[in-house]
């Protein structure tokens, strides 16, 4: 473990003026975006704002147009295919959808990684894949198929097999959307721990506030593309920014609009569904 | 004028897309062959199980029905083909007509065809909803290559297959014209089975087997080329799985053309 954090450099995740596009239209505009080793993030911003597209862009799904991305200390845009290849076997990821393989069980969801990237006999497969699921509070869950889950129980599989490669860096995207409140607590519960005892940095996606006071470190809004601010905690509540007391308080860009304007624009003619 | 501009772009633009798939179907049996080669160095290995699987799925399951309409074939060609020879007077000439064209043509075409409605259509479909669930997306940020997981199985799997199913296919269709042709000529079964494999030769046999590989082949790209380009969710799984079958059916026939021009000498 210490041999492992000591190869960990200090900055895990380094995003240099980021412009992205998907086909013409521009997502990250400019963005920067440092994470330090050891640190929960916590990204916050309207929804459509670009927050799932600096993952993706962080986690090499897509190319950008402009900008330098290092994770763990690599420049995933330099490094060969291969040596990419090996890094991403440092991070683990829990996607939004959950993502699970529909076509396995939970079990065989969260021992996939193992069976593709180690050469543990069966017997310890089994026995790694039952702690991780224990973690997350699914033990017994093991042998249901994917669309037998309820969402919770997804969003904690999903982050069973995202850590059981014990990775460095771990991404979270909107792990309490959709869920109770209760459930959602547990969850973040279990994000604060798996930081504690295992030591990983994480990128956790949100829009619940109060998850996000919960468990963040610093807090990272974006806004139109660009890192509007990046804050402790307290200094998030306390910001006067307008955009950010916007968001705080849940209020939409378009609340304040003249009725008349309204009015017009929803009778506009030239306004087609397709 | 508006109008027919309009039909122009389109018909350019639906040009650049059909390209930009050959390009990508072409990079995708590019890719298969290397993570063939490079996956175990790369921790990216191929599962010798998974290939079974799919042998078992594409092409065990696929041998009754193919069997059954190779049979149909090779009675109904026996029948046309005793139908027009006897206006030569030259019916002795049916069993050397049904071997060759059943060998190079008939029966990998119907297996081919077969094929790529079970396994082309299963292939978009897998990919496709996979694509739309993001589960290729997993795959990817964790490292494993999605062509070498999802494609390169099914490649080897019909590669392997593709001869087997067309060898069992020769062997029923011929029977299924031995049904209907031996009290024509009055022969036994047996005795039309025999002269029926010493009038072929290996470049008949050959032709069937290098078309059957070569089919199999569009069916996998064809397949997993639509499965990945799918957008619109579910109603874009079902229309992927249409457009498959489709195309690969098309490619395959005109595949088929070419190969009979240039093999047949
Ligand atoms: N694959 C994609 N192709 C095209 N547009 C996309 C894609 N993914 C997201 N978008 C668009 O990019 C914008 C940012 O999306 P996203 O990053 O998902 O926002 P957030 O996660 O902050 O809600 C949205 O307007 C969305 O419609
Ligand atoms: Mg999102």
């Amino acid at each position: 473990m210490t041999s492992q954090n000591h190869k960990t450099p200090d900055k895990v995740i380094e995003v240099t003026d980021l412009v992205t596009h998907y086909g013409t239209r521009k997502i990250l505009d400019g963005m920067n975006f440092e994470v330090e080793r050891g640190e929960i993030r916590v990204i916050m911003g309207g929804s459509g704002s670009g927050k799932s597209t600096l993952l993706w862009y962080i986690l090499g799904l897509y190319k950008p147009t402009e900008g330098r991305i290092k994770v763990l200390g690599e420049d995933i845009n330099q490094i060969s295919f291969n040596e990419h290849l090996k890094l991403k076997q440092n991070i683990g990821v829990s996607f939004q959808s959950g993502a699970l393989f529909s076509s396995m069980s939970v079990g065989e969801n969260v021992a996939f990684p193992l069976r593709e990237f180690t050469d543990l006999d069966e017997n310890t497969i089994r026995i790694i894949t039952r702690m991780k699921l224990e973690v997350v509070n699914l033990g017994g869950f093991h042998k249901l198929m994917p669309s037998q889950l309820s969402g919770g129980m997804i969003k904690r599989a999903a982050l069973a097999r995202a850590i059981v490669m014990d990775p460095k860096l771990l991404f979270f995207d909107e792990p309490s959307a959709g869920l109770d409140p209760v459930v959602a607590s547990e969850i973040d519960d279990l994000i604060l721990s798996l930081r504690d005892n295992m030591g990983m940095s994480m990128v956790v996606v949100t829009h619940e506030l109060e998850s996000a006071f919960k468990i963040a470190d610093r807090i990272t809004v974006l806004d139109q593309g660009k890192n509007l601010l990046t804050a402790s905690v307290e200094e998030v509540k306390k910001s006067k920014n307008k955009r950010i007391m916007d968001l705080l308080q849940r209020r939409s860009r378009h609340d304040k609009l003249d009725p008349e304007e309204y009015l017009r624009r929803l009778t506009q003619e030239n306004y087609t569904l397709s | 004028m508006t109008k027919l501009t309009q039909k122009v772009e389109n018909l350019g633009q639906m040009t650049v897309q059909a390209l930009e798939r050959l390009g990508f179907a072409m990079r995708l049996f590019w890719d298969s062959f290397y993570w063939l080669i490079a996956g175990r160095k790369y921790k990216q290995r191929l599962r010798f199980s998974q290939v079974v699987k799919y042998i078992k799925s594409e092409g065990v399951d696929a041998l009754p029905i193919v069997l059954m309409l190779a049979l149909v074939v090779g009675m109904m060609l026996a029948i046309q083909l005793i139908y027009a020879l006897e206006a030569f007077g030259a019916e002795s000439q049916v069993l050397l007509a049904i071997a060759k064209s059943v060998t190079r043509e008939f029966s990998p075409l119907i297996t081919g065809i077969i094929v790529a409605g079970r396994s082309g259509a299963a292939i978009a479909a897998r990919i496709g909803s996979q694509t739309v669930s993001q589960e290729i997306d997993a795959l990817n940020v964790m490292g494993v290559v999605p062509v070498r997981y999802l494609v390169l199985p099914p490649l080897l799997a019909l590669i392997i297959s593709m001869p087997l199913l067309i060898i069992a296919a020769d062997i029923v269709a011929i029977f299924g014209g031995a049904l209907f042709s031996v009290t024509k000529l009055d022969m036994s079964i047996s005795a039309y089975m025999v002269d029926s494999f010493n009038v072929l030769v290996v470049g008949d046999i050959m032709q069937g087997l290098i078309k059957s590989v070569v089919f199999g082949i569009i069916i996998v790209l064809v397949g997993a080329t639509t499965g990945f380009y799918v957008t619109n969710g579910a109603e874009g799984v079902g229309k992927a799985t249409t457009t498959a079958v489709v195309v690969s059916i098309s490619f395959i026939v005109f595949a088929d053309m070419i190969a009979s021009f240039f093999l047949t000498k």
